[in-house]
């Protein structure tokens, strides 16, 4: 297709599309090759890129976790409480570090997670969009997953209908064996306890977490098998015993 | 739910191409509109989809999203997707979101259509 020519210093038809920005650019996070942490700390999270379902190992999976809530409660208002507490409703074993205010386009987030028999996980997530009724998540390379979390609210009927739901696929072969010796109960129990600590927050009555998992992609992606490489749960236990040893082997203080 | 308000206008381009025109805001409520519209282009016996994204006005992140679900469906029978008319803006999401090493980026029709 060819453009039409402009006038020197003027956009096209087709340029000033291009150009275009949407209503709701500022929602986006701006483009990152890869991932810079401010504070200190980031093990597995400064100079990773970013991963999505498309460049994952494993199975693809989706999975939605609902809770319905009285319509009192509006979708903005449910969100706004998220963004702004995110860590508070997780599990008390993983921890959370975000920024102090609420979540934004492009921030970057620590975890450390306890994935069971005492290993823990040292990764992080990266805000990849974020409105007034929802936000994404998105994982870096070495992340138990590749994808997106998405956490949404909206009016349903008579009900506010709260989601998470995440597009992932285990993100080398040591993790997609993970997931399925006992990984996809933990997570699921993981974001039970999360929106239930939340529909607390949010409201008197108990909710009941109704949850949905779909199979997108039954196909393993060999290709990516050595994303292997950048796994954070052994590059976490490795690091760990690597300090403990060097803690060992410093000289014991002489005695006065 | 959120209703959708995408369009979704499928055409056949060539004898083995089919063009999904998207047209509005594109959010996880157009599932349902653009797995039709794939449904009919693949009945129409596409080897190879292009989506014309000139008319898009706005896509969340659950849109995104929608589109990895195409992405499956399109490789599972070995159609290969691309897609033309994308701003500046979204061209540097789908970047982000790394969805262009997966669906191949294009100017304008004719070298979406050439692959």
């Amino acid at each position: 297709m060819s453009e039409n020519p402009a006038p020197e210093g003027r956009l096209s038809a087709a340029q000033a599309g291009r150009a275009s920005r949407p209503r709701n650019a500022r929602n986006w996070a701006t483009k990152v090759d890869r991932l810079s942490v401010d504070s200190g700390g980031g093990l597995n999270v400064a100079g990773r890129r970013l991963t999505g379902p498309v460049q994952g190992f494993g199975r693809m999976w989706r999975k939605t976790y609902w809770i319905e809530l009285s319509p009192d409660i509006s979708p903005s208002a449910v969100i706004a409480t998220w963004k702004g507490h995110f860590g508070e409703f997780w599990p008390k074993a993983s921890r959370f570090k975000g920024p102090l205010t609420s979540l934004s386009p492009g921030d970057v987030a620590l975890l450390d997670v306890s994935v069971g028999g005492g290993v823990r996980l040292s990764t992080g997530v990266f805000v990849l969009y974020a409105d007034e009724e929802s936000f994404t998540l998105m994982t870096p390379q070495g992340h138990m997953f590749a994808g997106w979390i998405t956490f949404s609210a909206e009016r349903s009927g008579s009900v506010t209908r709260v989601q998470t739901q995440v597009l992932m696929r285990a993100n080398d072969p040591l993790y997609e064996l993970a997931m399925a010796c006992g990984g996809h109960h933990k997570e699921d129990q993981f974001w039970v306890q999360t929106m239930t600590a939340l529909a607390q927050r949010l409201s008197a009555a108990p909710a009941v977490v109704q949850a949905r998992t779909v199979c997108v992609d039954r196909r393993r992606q060999w290709g990516n098998a050595g994303q292997v490489w950048h796994n954070s749960m052994v590059r976490t236990v490795v690091h760990s015993v690597a300090s403990a040893l060097a803690r060992k082997r410093q000289p014991a203080p002489r005695p006065r | 739910m959120d209703k959708s308000t995408a369009g979704m206008e499928v055409r056949m381009a060539d004898s083995l191409s089919s063009v999904i025109d998207i047209r509005g805001d594109v959010t996880a409520a157009s599932e349902p509109a653009l797995m039709a519209a794939y449904e009919e282009a693949s009945r129409q016996g596409a080897r190879r989809l292009v989506l014309n994204f000139s008319g898009l006005e706005y896509m969340n992140s659950g849109g995104i999203g929608m589109l990895v679900t195409l992405l499956v469906r399109a490789n599972r029978k070995h159609q290969p997707l691309a897609a033309y008319g994308l701003s500046d803006h979204y061209r540097e999401i789908f970047e982000l979101t790394r969805l262009d090493e997966a669906i191949g980026i294009y100017d304008d029709e004719l070298s979406a259509l050439a692959g």
